[in-house]
């Protein structure tokens, strides 16, 4: 622990589309260290999937481009690798889980063929010996009677299964840092807390970071160390969780907080949510991007693009209207210090 | 699964009798008269009325049609007015001879098609693409007859390099009759060609654009394996669907590419027995196509449960 992993520094990610570039990824920075789970959180086409893919470089080949940046990975430059580089770097060192288990599994061969396949990809092992790993991994993951599995198509197994199928298949080359994208969205809420605890007692166990994509905000309470807020391509906040939850400092930060629904509320109470909609992505650049739908936004936000400040040790956010002197509280209140 | 191929078969049974009372009604309703095409202008009134006491056709319909249904049952498909040869037995002769044109070229359009699909897809939006998907555009509307036609004139007659028509005669080595093969081969497979690569090409887009195999990538497995494996195999069904089709139709279809290359197989046949008004001999080999038909179909089925476990019937394990 402690020691940094995966540094991305400046990252910009555009999509060049008919109708125009779209910056889907605007300049973001965060490192992860070695055995730490980290939180990206932001409402769909913030732009967090888009970040996770470029890690391993897994972009629509015509449209998507990281155009300037750095990703280092452990000492190496992510962005010079080779082609061949490229294919043992992904799935050895860095995994990617899906959101759809489902369909995250070819559905026309056997989950142990596919096992297989990724195993003898990665290690230089006989197909019986990868077979045999390939196994061990299921039952690691807590799947029941994982001989059958192996023998077993996709669209036998349930949701929940496949997920775990998926997990055991990026463990097997133990890599260091599993990206998972919103692993648990397509999943029952029983589920979903099963994978949770199971992605988290992998981490125990082998010591991987994780980079866990979500939009919600408590899944990050319940497994991130760190966490950044994404909005519109851009971080808005990033820091510790502990922080996060303590002392959220972004406006729409505060907004995904209050939409969260709580258990104390009443039943005929409507549900809070941030007004509007996030900007087009290929206009944004000129000023705040939350600034449209804001509640304190003010003519600097609508002129000029806030840069990430430090705030307080270790807490970046970016907004005009918090300064290291002009502090802004939420819904006009001063919050606990 | 052997419960569902049985069923299949059952199912032949009632699609076989609306084809043999289709045909039966339809051949019927040809102009001419077989007893005055067998006999020739020149005879006389009553020769011809005769000769139609003989072939069974003063009967009235519905009992030309029960006499015919309990022959084919007993299986006796009849004897030619023309050939005056058992009808089977001249079929049986002539299947061999279509197939040796039929089956190469349906096998050289389905491996042609496949590649070229495979990598116009991913390649997809580049030059490659675009020429060879406007090539499989032409492919598909040629008029088999004018491609034929031009084939003959620039590779037979002008340079000289194969033969015009013909079966080629297996006296001569085997080398003559493959010479003999290449044209009706390669018109014969134009089309199928351009419709197995258009139909690779967007099937292939379909799977690679899906998770899985974007999943596999970022698994780290070889872009080779990516394509040819895993979207390939997600590919396949529409595939064997139009390749079942297009086995089937060479059955008949060799029909315009047989005459133009007057090659001795089902096609010439049938050609040969509508212009002779050869009712009997019309009704078997069409009989014969609507077998080859229903079968290759059940194939497909078959072959369908095999690749795509999805497709199973009886369900469960």
């Amino acid at each position: 622990m402690g020691e940094v992993l995966l540094t991305v520094n400046d990252l910009k990610t555009y999509f060049y589309t008919v109708s125009g570039v779209s910056k889907a990824v605007d300049g973001v920075s965060f490192h992860i260290n070695r055995g730490e789970i980290m939180g990206i959180v932001g409402e769909s086409g913030s732009g967090k999937s888009v970040a996770s893919s470029s890690i391993i470089r897994l972009l629509p080949a015509r449209t998507g481009k990281i155009v300037s940046g750095s990703i280092d990975f452990d000492g190496t430059d992510v962005l010079k690798l080779g082609k061949r580089e490229l294919l043992s770097f992904r799935g050895r060192d860095v995994s990617m889980i899906f959101q759809n288990p489902m369909t995250s599994l070819s559905p026309v061969f056997k989950v142990g063929h596919q096992m297989v396949e990724m195993i003898c990809a990665h290690h230089k092992v006989s197909r019986q010996e990868a077979y045999r790993m390939g196994e061990e991994a299921l039952r690691k993951v807590g799947i029941p009677d994982a001989g059958r599995r192996m023998d077993s198509y996709p669209y036998e197994l349930s949701g929940g299964m496949c997920q775990r199928v998926i997990i055991a298949m990026s463990l097997c080359s133990n890599p260091k840092l599993i990206i998972a994208d919103e692993p648990t969205t397509a999943l029952d809420v029983t589920v979903q807390a099963q994978v949770l605890e199971l992605l988290k007692d992998m981490r125990e166990k082998n010591g991987m970071a994780i980079l866990l994509i979500t939009h919600n905000l408590g899944v990050v309470w319940q497994m991130c160390d760190s966490v950044m807020v994404m909005y519109a391509g851009k971080t808005v906040e990033y820091t510790t969780c502990k922080e996060l939850h303590h002392n959220p400092l972004h406006p729409y930060t505060w907004g995904l907080l209050d939409s969260m629904p709580k258990l104390s509320s009443n039943s005929g109470e409507e549900l809070a949510t941030i007004q509007g909609t996030p900007p087009d992505l290929r206009l944004t650049g000129t000023c705040c991007n939350f600034s449209n739908r804001c509640p304190y936004a003010e003519d600097l936000c609508r002129n000029q693009v806030p840069d990430l400040k430090e705030l307080e040790p270790g807490h970046f956010v970016a907004c005009h209207r918090q300064g290291v002197e002009s502090r802004l509280f939420r819904g006009g209140v001063k919050q606990h210090e | 699964m052997l419960k569902t191929i049985l069923i299949r078969c059952l199912q032949i049974i009632p699609s076989l009798f609306v084809v043999v009372t289709l045909t039966f009604v339809l051949t019927r309703m040809i102009p001419g008269d077989p007893a005055r095409a067998v006999l020739g202008p020149q005879a006389s009134v009553e020769d011809v009325e005769k000769m139609r006491e003989t072939m069974g056709l003063n009967q009235p319909l519905a009992a030309q049609y029960k006499d015919y249904m309990i022959n084919i049952v007993k299986g006796d498909f009849g004897t030619s007015y023309s050939y005056n040869q058992p009808v089977f037995s001249l079929i049986a002769r002539r299947i061999p001879s279509t197939l040796l044109i039929a089956l190469p070229a349906v096998l050289i359009a389905l491996i042609a098609g496949m590649l070229v699909g495979v990598t116009s897809a991913v390649h997809q939006g580049t030059l490659f693409d675009y020429v060879f998907m406007i090539l499989a555009l032409v492919g598909v509307s040629m008029p088999i007859f004018w491609l034929g036609l031009m084939l003959v004139l620039m590779f037979s007659v002008n340079l000289g390099w194969l033969p015009v028509l013909g079966m080629g005669d297996i006296s001569k080595g085997l080398g003559d009759v493959i010479r003999h093969m290449v044209l009706p081969c390669f018109c014969l497979a134009t089309i199928p060609t351009a419709t197995f690569s258009r139909i690779t090409r967007s099937s292939i887009l379909e799977s690679i654009h899906g998770d899985s195999i974007r999943a596999l990538r970022a698994r780290g497995i070889k872009e080779s394996v990516v394509i040819w494996k895993y979207a390939l195999k997600s590919a396949l069904p529409p595939l064997i669907t139009v390749l079942g089709l297009q086995l089937a139709g060479c059955f008949a279809g060799a029909i315009l590419t047989e005459t133009i290359f007057s090659w001795p197989g089902m096609g010439t046949l049938i050609v040969g027995a509508i212009d002779n008004r050869d009712y009997v001999l019309i009704q078997g080999a069409v009989l014969v196509i609507a077998l080859a038909f229903v079968m290759i179909n059940m194939f497909v089925d078959v072959i369908y449960m095999i690749i795509n476990p999805n497709v199973n019937y009886e369900g469960g394990n």
